[in-house]
């Protein structure tokens, strides 16, 4: 993807975004992170079938969890795309990083750095 | 199998706090089948605990084991090598668990992290339901394969009651009315007449009613 | 004689019976029981003494019921299986009876669920049909449920309910069935709205001949108004309200609704009067006490038998 991007987004690739953990997203604010997105088909492209929609409701039990710890549930998002939308990718990591600066950093400190 | 729910976050944090070290312990038991207290479900507790920890700023250690069964001495034997080094365990086995580990090492203290809610099973993936109500004198063969003990509201024998409506429990219309779905299939195996004879009062001794139940098999005992 | 109450002289004497109801008061305001009897006292044969209905807490039935004993009206006390075991119903209907109650109604009872204490632990150690094989037993061969012989026998007249309108419609029959064969003297059915659904009903139990084995009374309950018709249509499970009630009463308008509702209830007694098989009417006014009797003199049943 050559495409720009804020540089603080760290992309993860998946064959599918279904195949996202509900441990691997808490892991990523375990460590600091101060917002994660997953990136899914278009509802109804799912080379799957439901990858997208499962991923959404792994995002949606995240949401959760982060609210009982009193951590904004805006910092974790779904967000569906196609594939051959490029720009749409740019905008939308442009946009979540927006959201993310505008609630400031992660309650949980960083990880220290090895 | 034994069917839990996860308790609250908020109520876990409470039990956990102030505590050095503590040891999520999951079961490879009936809740690792029904998703609340397994390896995976570990994982996911301890996770959140440590960014709770994390965020409050507290020095809690969280572990993370899961052991074979927690219903089993032989497998709780097995936290014997370092539980001295923790302050607490949160099991996330069914009641049984967290009961278990505090009979065996009453120093630690033990709390449950799900609510053991029913013997029942999944629908499909993600949706379990009560079947079973363990009366300890099962009958369901005679009511066309349908528990009336653990399914009807009411533990009617001779149902159904006057609230049945639209094949729906009266107590809320996302409930089915097992009776009305007894009906229906005795009607359909053609054994309708078995319901006209009216079920005698149940000896409810076998059930939790008669206190609690023991079973001893002589032929198995060492 | 079973009991030799009046309920039971006047149904044996082959007169069509009248049955009303009483709710007793969240509370122990004695007056409050004795203002609503005295409102029926004359004008029908007995009162069911409702038990804690829709599962919230009120004066005990057997409490009002000695009440109205007092007060010169036989009651009929109404026993859910809710909220007793085994021990709790044997003993309620010894106590009962020795204060001179002599008419009981089994029944299952509203789910707690549904009352002001939905929190509470349910007991159902028994089901109403159960209950109503061990009344009579305990009558009949003077025994407890675990064959002990009794130191003095309830002499009873032993009731049940049947809702004509739950679901499986064509189980209904077969469920009164089971109960005649577990020893109820007296019916009383739900609230009848649906007169042709009714109708089949009590058809099915006339060709099975429980109508000889037992004496079915007919329910009726007037509508205050559309929005009662209504609720009850939406939100009581087991109730059959067709839209033509509704829509009666909603034609009347606001302040004749209550009128419109009175007359439908007139009209259903006539009905039930004609048809074969029922043998009087249970009129549940309730919390409308006061208008019971225009509804029964209104049916043409005034003045009531005397029997002896
Ligand atoms: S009859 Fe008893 S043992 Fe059998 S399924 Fe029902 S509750 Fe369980
Ligand atoms: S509606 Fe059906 S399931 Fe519910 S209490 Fe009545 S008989 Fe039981
Ligand atoms: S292939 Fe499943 S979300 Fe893209």
């Amino acid at each position: 993807m050559r495409l720009q991007y804020p540089t603080n987004v760290r992309v993860i690739q998946l064959p599918c975004s279904g195949r996202v953990d509900i441990l691997h997203l808490l892991r990523s604010f375990e460590d600091g992170a101060d917002g994660v997105y997953v990136a899914g088909c278009m509802e109804g492209d799912c080379h799957f079938l439901t990858g997208n929609l499962k991923a959404r409701r792994k995002v949606e039990y995240v949401k959760k969890v982060l609210e009982a710890l009193g951590i904004e549930p805006e910092r974790i998002e779904m967000f569906n795309m196609s594939s051959a939308e490029g720009p749409r990718f740019a905008q939308v990591a442009r946009e979540f990083t927006e959201t993310i600066r505008g609630l400031g950093p992660s309650p949980v400190p960083k990880a220290k750095a090895a | 199998m034994i069917v839990g729910d996860s308790k609250p976050l908020e109520e876990i944090l409470e039990m956990i706090r102030d505590k050095g070290k503590v040891l999520v312990l999951g079961c490879r038991g009936c809740v690792t089948v029904c998703n609340v207290g397994g390896e995976k479900e570990v994982g996911i507790l301890a996770t959140a605990l440590r960014i709770a920890v994390k965020k409050q700023g507290w020095q809690t250690e969280i572990g993370e084991r899961t052991l074979e069964r927690q219903c089993d001495p032989e497998y709780i034997e097995e936290l014997a090598d370092d539980i001295e080094d923790y302050d607490a365990v949160v099991s996330i086995a069914c009641g049984v668990g967290p009961q278990f580990v505090s009979e065996r090492f009453p120093e630690i203290r033990v709390y449950p992290g799900i609510n053991t809610t029913f013997i029942g099973g999944a629908l499909e993936h993600g949706v379990w339901v009560e079947r079973c109500q363990s009366c300890g004198n099962c009958l369901v063969h005679h009511f066309g394969g349908l528990c009336p003990i653990a399914r009807c509201s009411k533990s009617l024998m001779n149902g159904p009651c006057g609230g049945s409506a639209n094949a729906k429990c009266e107590i809320d219309p996302n409930v089915d009315c097992v009776w009305h779905l007894i009906v229906e299939k005795m009607e359909k195996m053609g054994r309708l007449q078995e319901l006209a004879e009216v079920w005698p009062v149940k000896n409810w001794l076998t059930s939790r009613d008669g206190g609690p139940r023991k079973r001893v098999r002589e032929d198995l005992k060492q | 004689m079973k009991a030799g109450s009046n309920l039971e002289k006047v149904l044996e004497a082959g007169h069509f019976a009248v049955t009303g109801e009483l709710g007793p008061p969240r509370g122990n305001n004695v007056e409050e029981v004795r203002h609503k009897a005295a409102h029926l006292k004359g004008i029908v044969e007995s009162v069911n003494i409702t038990d804690n209905q829709t599962a919230v807490v009120r004066m005990s039935s057997w409490a009002a019921c000695k009440i109205l004993l007092d007060e010169g009206l036989e009651p009929n006390f109404q026993m859910t299986v809710r909220d007793r075991n085994r021990i709790g119903l044997q003993s309620d209907l010894l106590g009962a009876t020795a204060l001179g109650i002599k008419n009981v109604l089994c029944l299952s009872g509203d789910h707690q669920r549904f009352g002001d204490h939905p929190e509470g632990k349910n007991v159902f150690d028994l089901d109403s049909m159960q209950w109503i094989a061990l009344c009579k037993k305990m009558r009949d061969e003077k025994k407890f449920l675990n064959d002990k012989e009794l130191d003095g026998a309830p002499e009873i007249f032993i009731g049940a309910a049947s809702n004509p309108f739950g679901d499986p419609f064509s189980f209904r029959p077969m469920r009164l069935a089971k109960k005649v064969a577990a020893g109820t003297d007296f019916i009383q059915t739900q609230c009848i709205y649906n007169m042709d659904k009714f109708r089949e009903f009590m058809k099915r139990v006339v060709d099975l001949g429980l109508h000889e084995k037992c004496y079915i009374l007919g329910g009726v309950t007037p509508m205050k108004s559309v929005g009662m018709a209504k609720y009850m249509a939406k939100f009581v499970p087991g109730m059959d309200v067709p839209e033509e009630i509704v829509k009666r009463l909603t034609d009347a308008g606001k302040k004749n609704a209550a009128e419109e509702g009175i007359k439908i209830a007139i009209e259903s007694i006539h009905q039930l009067k004609e048809m074969e098989g029922v043998a009087g009417v249970h009129v549940m006014a309730i919390e409308w006490e006061h208008r019971a009797k225009e509804i029964i003199e209104g049916a043409g049943l005034l003045p009531r038998p005397k029997v002896d």
